[in-house]
């Protein structure tokens, strides 16, 4: 194979993958004779798709508002919270194992108190959005930050930098990329924040329409409730991936990325 | 109001080769005890305008010197002065480089270059204004060192060798006083090496500014340097002071000569010495 024909072949995988599954999905239901209300076959979470997309569309909308507006918030907490972090080390000694604390706690459980405080709907749902996106966002400014080569701070301040001139002409930029590349992750995980929210306090929104949809057994549109956030996720990540090539390609030549640091 | 008949004086007196970095009986500790001392009752002077190199066995301190003479680190005791001034906080008219070329990867070579022109006065305020004039002299640095065509380059494509000249560029671009060098071509290979002191000295020769030199190269302190200060073990102090009266421009075939052997074999004894005699029975029996 010529090099272009495998540049073709690469950028076609995902597509290929995604294509088979469907058809071994689709072939394994139809053989097997597998009841609808169990496991529908693609075609039949497409049927649905088209016949609910007025409702499928709005709750989409509802949780796509969601998802952004926390993973907003997250954004602006997570980059203050990680400066923080990153230029003090005594804001790190005392912050970090709260940090690490309040992230491993299972956000399903954070709904019910947050239901007690905000009531049910939009609210919950955006602060589980926020709660499940902000720490990537902090832990990786933070570390872009802290790892500012020592020599190259020397040779600034004996120049005459300032602190907010080594922020401004290395930390900023050296922690870009460690920015960039927690947006990816953080924004799909706002999507699972706001979802989980839906499902157990909301009256809107993908969550709720899939648990109303399996209290009466209608699987297939549950199923296009998954391909729709699943899809949402996907578009969301791809925009960040570009957004991150255009500004922090200067990082993108060695072939390992910024360490990301998830959360769930 | 400065007395203008002062001012005169002062200038006369760093020009007639007074010290223009002067270290007296300064020691530095890190915290209690023997352990933590660096440097002990150390002095050293170098003139305006010399060429000063600081080598030593490894351990000895010398990057703390750097720090002590650029103000990044207060002394535990003793003085430390620069252009006749007493150094009590980081200075502000020095150009550094370090081992590790430190130049940042998302800027190219020449804004690279330009970085230090973006931090210290009167440059800073200057640069928006004549842009193209600070662009002009960090482009005919940057030539000067062979890093024509260059410019637009980012660091990762370039070759260590030629970062170290990036390097150097940058840290002489907005024309320090004094040149602070912590091993600048300790990572490279001994033919680069030898490129790169060629240019250094090509650069010292034309600009004549202040420079000490730490290296633990004894060759490299030969070629480059006016004068040598041979550093003790931790606690450092200085325990020879060698002046090069070698003519320039040196070239590698200087570094033959037997003048130059001699005096780099006698620094060697030395630091053996230093080292506390481990090594000192084979050094002597390899010259």
């Amino acid at each position: 194979m010529s090099p272009v024909d495998t540049r073709r072949l690469e950028r076609a995988m995902p597509f290929l993958v995604i294509g088979g599954a469907l058809l071994l999905w689709q072939a394994v239901v139809r053989v097997l004779a597998i009841q609808q209300f169990i496991l529908p076959a693609p075609t039949d979470v497409y049927e649905a798709l088209l016949e609910y997309h007025d409702p499928i569309f709005a709750s989409a909308l509802f949780t796509l508002e969601n998802t952004i507006a926390g993973f907003g918030i997250g954004i602006v907490v997570g980059l203050v919270l990680g400066s923080v972090i990153g230029t003090s080390r005594l804001a790190y000694a005392g912050l970090y194992p709260l940090l690490v604390g309040l992230n491993s706690i299972p956000k399903a459980a954070i709904v019910p108190i947050l239901v007690l405080w905000m009531g049910i709907g939009q609210p919950p749902a955006i602060t589980t959005a926020f709660l499940l996106s902000f720490f990537p966002i902090a832990v990786n400014v933070a570390t872009g930050l802290a790892t500012t080569e020592p020599e190259l701070e020397d040779v600034l301040r004996s120049l005459g930098a300032t602190k907010f001139d080594i922020l401004r002409k290395v930390g900023i930029p050296r922690s870009l990329p460690y920015f960039f590349a927690s947006l990816k992750v953080s924004i799909t995980l706002a999507f699972v924040g706001a979802v989980i929210s839906e499902t157990l306090a909301s009256n809107d929104g993908i969550g709720y329409l899939m648990v109303q949809a399996a209290s009466q057994f209608r699987t297939p549109l549950m199923f296009a409730g998954v391909s729709v956030i699943a899809a949402m996720g996907i578009i969301t990540y791809l925009i960040f991936v570009m957004i991150e090539r255009r500004f922090t390609g200067w990082a993108m030549r060695k072939h390992h990325n910024p360490v990301v640091v998830g959360g769930g | 109001m400065l007395n203008p008949r002062t001012t005169a004086a002062v200038m006369d007196d760093a020009g007639a080769g007074r010290a223009f970095v002067d270290i007296a009986g300064v020691t530095l500790r890190y915290g209690a005890g023997p352990e933590t001392q660096a440097l002990a009752d150390l002095t050293m002077q170098v003139k305006q305008g010399e060429f000063a190199a600081v080598v030593g066995p490894s351990g000895c301190g010398k990057s703390s010197l750097m720090k002590l003479v650029t103000g990044l680190l207060p002394p535990t005791g003793g003085r430390v002065d620069v252009a006749a001034k007493n150094v009590n906080g980081p200075l502000k008219i020095v150009g550094m480089a370090f081992q590790n070329s430190t130049l940042l990867p998302w800027r190219n070579i020449l804004d690279n270059v330009m970085l230090p022109l973006e931090i210290v006065q009167p440059h800073r305020e200057r640069l928006r204004g004549n842009r193209a004039e600070y662009e002009k002299r960090a482009r005919g640095l940057l030539e000067s060192v062979g890093l024509g065509g260059l410019e637009k380059q980012q660091p990762w494509m370039l070759s260590g060798g030629m970062q170290q000249r990036a390097n150097l560029c940058r840290s002489l671009v907005h024309s320090p006083q004094l040149l602070m060098l912590d091993e600048p071509f300790g990572a490279l290979d001994a033919f680069t090496r030898e490129e790169l002191w060629a240019i250094l000295q090509e650069l010292w020769l034309q600009q004549r500014f202040t420079c000490i030199l730490v290296t633990h190269d004894l060759r490299e302190a030969a070629y480059l340097a006016d004068v040598i200060f041979v550093m003790s073990a931790r606690p450092g102090r200085i325990i020879a002071t060698h002046r090069v009266d070698l003519p320039r421009p040196r070239t590698v075939d200087t570094t033959f000569d037997p003048a130059f052997v001699d005096l780099v074999h006698r620094i060697r004894g030395q630091i053996a010495e230093a080292r506390g005699g481990k090594a000192t029975a084979s050094t002597r029996g390899a010259g």
